[in-house]
């Protein structure tokens, strides 16, 4: 958490990080601000962590972007906010207790009229509705207030105001020129309007000088590397969070002289995906948990007939429709475990933005090589949040698609017992007979049998694939104490609250490491060595504790370890974990009390 | 032109979308695996020998040919060909194949299954195989019963039929496959007989020249849990098999398709509709054709590093 800035007569003051929340409705734009706030601190070498929450109605309704600027690393998108800007009285009455204690609030003062004056808290009241009208004029109503609050926070916090008006340009310049005009005018109005007597601030220096610094949210990120690791084609059906993905593979992937279909459901778009992927593509498809769920035979047929595939699950809050705008983690063990029979499949999980691009690589890879299905677990929160990182190098990271048709000798078994499955997909010619695809138990050759010796064969080479990739996985490095009072173990997008929780509870004298696992499923082998050294275990994740008392992640760990100092921090409020909830939950377990 | 998937620098002649005639003849032997699984007497064998006929035909490289198949006695069909095969999950096997069809334009996508596949769970699949126009010939071996699991009640089942679901007589007014094709928009639709392999032969030939989405229900029928069900158009049992005049039928008037699917069974037989539209291959490649054109030789790593820099 950032400290509040202090008010003071001086007119800078040199800040290190900032959290800024708008809070308003749905319609009035503040994700389109939040976000421009974010691309500009990515090009400015500050780092940025975003956090929205969007009601699921389809327009208005009460909702925030959170934006976090840093000069260092910022690892959370902040408990607290430093800064308040609210455009309505309910998002000043909803949001005016998550300001720090001295903290900032903006107020549209034609809508805001009742105020609470507490700890410290400075409020600015400013027109932005009427501010707005008189600037752009005529008929534009309150469009455009949005930007004028923009205009007015670049004041404030003195950011670059032509960075500001290059991405506004790209932003509206598609559209009529009026619009972009009445852009600036509302941005310039905001700039230039007299919000008092009080500090403004300059980030310093960031920290990232000299390298190429993108930002962007993790769906369109993570759509980058599934290019970058040679997908061209795939299926899905719209649903939320995962849409934007499809919507970005289908507008990039012709670029790429690929295809990427709309199905008419859950189960024709993992089947037209295992059907790409039959023909010898890296094929992608993807949903959230309740098109997770409709997917599941044809991902048992895919272990099965051990087809490659990926398959990305962006997380919402369950269970049924649940909470589709909404934060969780529920569905790990529907990864794991989701479909009839035992059908081996691999599970990873992106840790924030950044990595949405490196694991969709190692997804391909490790689909190609293990010739199963790959699921991603990724989560609302890293589907809409922006963050900024240093540009993936493409000379590096950067996987030419290929089609294997080479003739295949007349001893080719797609099932080969003693090697891995390497499919000859349609088109390569065989000098023997042609092999099938099948989801019936079979033989080397693809035949089916019934035979009870050969299931237990292939279940075992199923199985083997993942013992095989357990053993080559690298434990994941502990950050803060290698040995002491507690290992923290996380996945997924808590990540970054993980170590800050680490940074704030080892500041208070605790001996406390975290550990982020990135390969769910199978987990790296020999995973106890991680916590030999610490009294107690506390597995952080947003799903529920279940009967037993342990959630998803630690329901697996203490399967796999049978070890009782594991426990579990898990909350299922649909929103992020705050730091405090994970430093206090830690509290409890090192006190015995949990 | 190489597959859209591919770099250019790693095309290979294999995927030329203009295939060279095969090398070696295709013959029924070549084209003989499995034993069928099917018990005797089954309308199926004698789609499986027209089949076979007719790729002895048409000549197409052994290694282009694709056999797809969901589940259901029919479905087994991919085992007893000698090509590329994939025998997928239950009602799935037209999205399957379509994720062949767009994504390897130089292969020949077949797909067989019954009536339980095609109509019951894979229904909706069927609408919207035939709505988007996809290049494959889809061939629906319809006995009105579930045979693999044993004589239950099928989605084209007569009323009044005795199955094990309906112990008193099907109570349920079958789908009509001839009118239920036309209405989503497949663009050429037959309707064949297991017992009459000419016309099966001819019927295959013509739906697989098709541009499209071509699809023929084939009568085939289950002598163990229905027999007798096409007696009345079977000729030798006394029954009247009539084939459409095209003279006096237009294929493409799809009204007169619709009363030609209005007559009670027997019914007739042949080409109902065929009209040429656009298929989704096409199309989505004309979509890629038209936004490479614009990008020049801009190598695709290239384009990525591009996109990141808007990103900035």
């Amino acid at each position: 958490m950032s400290t509040a800035p202090a008010l003071s007569p001086s007119s800078v003051k040199a800040l290190r990080n900032a959290v800024i929340r708008l809070a308003g409705n749905s319609q009035d734009g503040i994700q389109s601000i939040g976000g421009i706030l974010a691309r500009l601190a990515g090009r400015t070498q500050q780092d940025v962590m975003t956090y929205m929450t969007i009601p699921s109605t389809i327009s208005g309704g009460p909702s925030i972007f959170q934006v976090h600027l840093g000069s260092g690393e910022v690892l959370h998108p902040g408990d607290d906010s430093d800064v308040l800007v609210a455009f309505y009285q309910h998002s000043y009455d909803s949001h005016i207790s998550a300001v720090a204690d001295g903290g900032i609030c903006f107020y549209d003062s034609g809508e805001v009229t009742e105020l609470k004056h507490e700890r410290g808290i400075h409020h600015i009241g400013v027109p932005f509705t009427s501010a707005t009208v008189e600037a752009v004029g005529g008929s534009a109503r309150d469009r455009g207030k949005n930007i004028f609050v923009l205009g007015m926070l670049c004041a404030v916090f003195r950011l670059d105001k032509d960075k500001v008006a290059g991405i506004l340009a790209r932003q509206f310049g598609k559209k009529d020129e009026s619009v972009l005009r009445n852009a600036m005018l509302a941005f310039d109005a905001g700039f230039a309007y007299p919000v008092g007597d009080i500090t403004t601030f300059h980030f310093e220096e960031g920290e990232h000088k000299d390298e190429h610094r993108i930002s962007s949210d993790g769906n369109t990120v993570m759509a980058m590397g599934l290019i970058a690791a040679g997908v061209r084609y795939g299926s899905a059906y719209p649903i939320t969070p995962w849409s934007s993905i499809m919507e970005t593979l289908r507008t990039e992937l012709p670029r790429y002289g690929g295809i990427y279909v709309q199905a008419e459901d859950e189960l024709a778009a993992v089947s037209m995906t295992i059907g790409a992927a039959f023909a010898g593509h890296l094929a992608v498809t993807g949903s959230a948990g309740p098109g997770l769920s409709l997917k599941m035979e044809a991902l048992s047929y895919a272990s099965m007939a051990e087809i490659p595939l990926i398959v990305i699950n962006v997380q919402r809050g369950g269970p049924s429709t649940g909470m589709p705008t909404s934060i969780e983690q529920s569905d790990l063990m529907q990864a794991i475990y989701g479909s009839h029979g035992d059908c081996p499949r691999i599970v990873l999980a992106p840790q924030d933005v950044e990595d949405c691009f490196y694991i969709a690589l190692e997804a391909g890879r490790l689909a190609r090589e293990y010739s199963c299905p790959v699921i991603i677990l990724s989560d609302q929160a890293l589907s809409s949040r922006i963050e900024a990182f240093t540009e993936p190098d493409l000379t590096k990271h950067w996987i030419e698609p290929t089609l294997d048709l080479s003739d295949r000798g007349a001893d080719f078994k797609p099932y080969p017992l003693d090697a891995m499955t390497r499919h000859a997909p349609p088109g390569t010619k065989i000098n023997g007979k042609y092999p099938h695809v099948t989801g019936l138990e079979h033989d080397e050759w693809g035949h089916p049998s019934g035979n009870a010796k050969m299931h237990q064969k292939m279940t075992d080479k199923r199985r083997n694939k993942l013992v095989d990739l357990s053993k080559k996985l690298p434990l994941p490095e502990i950050y803060g104490d290698q040995e002491g009072d507690l290992l923290l173990i996380s996945w997924g997008s808590n990540y970054g609250q993980m170590k800050e929780s680490v940074n704030r509870l080892r500041a208070e004298g605790h001996k406390v490491g975290a550990a982020h696992l990135r390969h769910i499923h199978p987990m790296p082998a020999g995973l106890d060595r991680l916590w030999a050294g610490f009294k107690k275990v506390a597995v952080v994740e947003l799903n529920d504790v279940g009967v037993y008392g342990y959630g998803q992640l630690a329901m697996m760990i203490r399967a796999a370890y049978a070890d009782p100092k594991i426990q579990s921090i898990c909350k299922t409020d649909g929103l992020t974990f705050r730091i405090r909830e994970i430093v206090t939950g830690s509290e409890k377990i090192m006190r015995g009390d949990a | 032109m190489s597959s859209p998937t591919l770099d250019t620098s790693s095309a290979t002649p294999a995927t030329a979308l203009v295939t060279p005639p095969a090398e070696e003849k295709l013959t029924k032997k070549i084209l003989t695996a499995d034993h069928p699984t099917w018990c005797p007497g089954c309308g199926d064998f004698a789609v499986l020998a027209a089949f076979y006929k007719v790729l002895e035909k048409l000549q197409y490289p052994h290694e282009k040919i694709v056999c797809v198949a969901g589940i259901g006695c029919s479905s087994r069909f991919p085992y007893f060909m000698n090509t590329h095969g994939i025998h997928f999950i239950h009602g799935r096997a037209l999205p399957l194949a379509t994720g062949v069809s767009l994504s390897r334009p130089d292969v020949h996508v077949f797909v067989f299954g019954g009536d339980g596949d095609g109509f019951s769970i894979g229904g909706n699949h069927l609408n919207h195989a035939a709505r988007k126009n996809i290049k494959l010939t889809y061939v629906i071996m319809d006995n009105y019963v579930y045979g693999l699991t044993k004589k239950q009640t099928s989605p084209t089942s007569p009323i009044g039929f005795k199955s094990k679901t309906d112990p008193t007589g099907s109570i349920d007014r079958p789908i009509n496959p001839m009118k239920q094709l036309l209405a989503s928009g497949a663009t050429f639709i037959a309707r064949t007989h297991a017992a009459q392999v000419k016309h099966m032969v001819d019927t295959f030939e013509r739906a697989i020249k098709h541009d499209g989405f071509s699809v023929v229900e084939c009568l085939s029928e289950c002598v163990m849990f229905y027999e007798g069900s096409f007696d009345d158009s079977t000729p030798r049992k006394g029954g009247t098999y009539e084939i459409i005049d095209e003279a006096q039928h237009d294929v493409k008037d799809d009204v007169a398709a619709f009363q030609l699917a209005d007559l009670p069974s027997p019914g007739k037989f042949g080409v109902f509709y065929e009209v040429q539209r656009p298929t989704k291959n096409a199309l989505e490649q004309k979509w890629i054709d038209e936004t490479q054109a614009k990008l020049g030789d801009t190598p695709q790593r290239e384009l990525l590093r591009k996109r990141f820099e808007t990103m900035r």
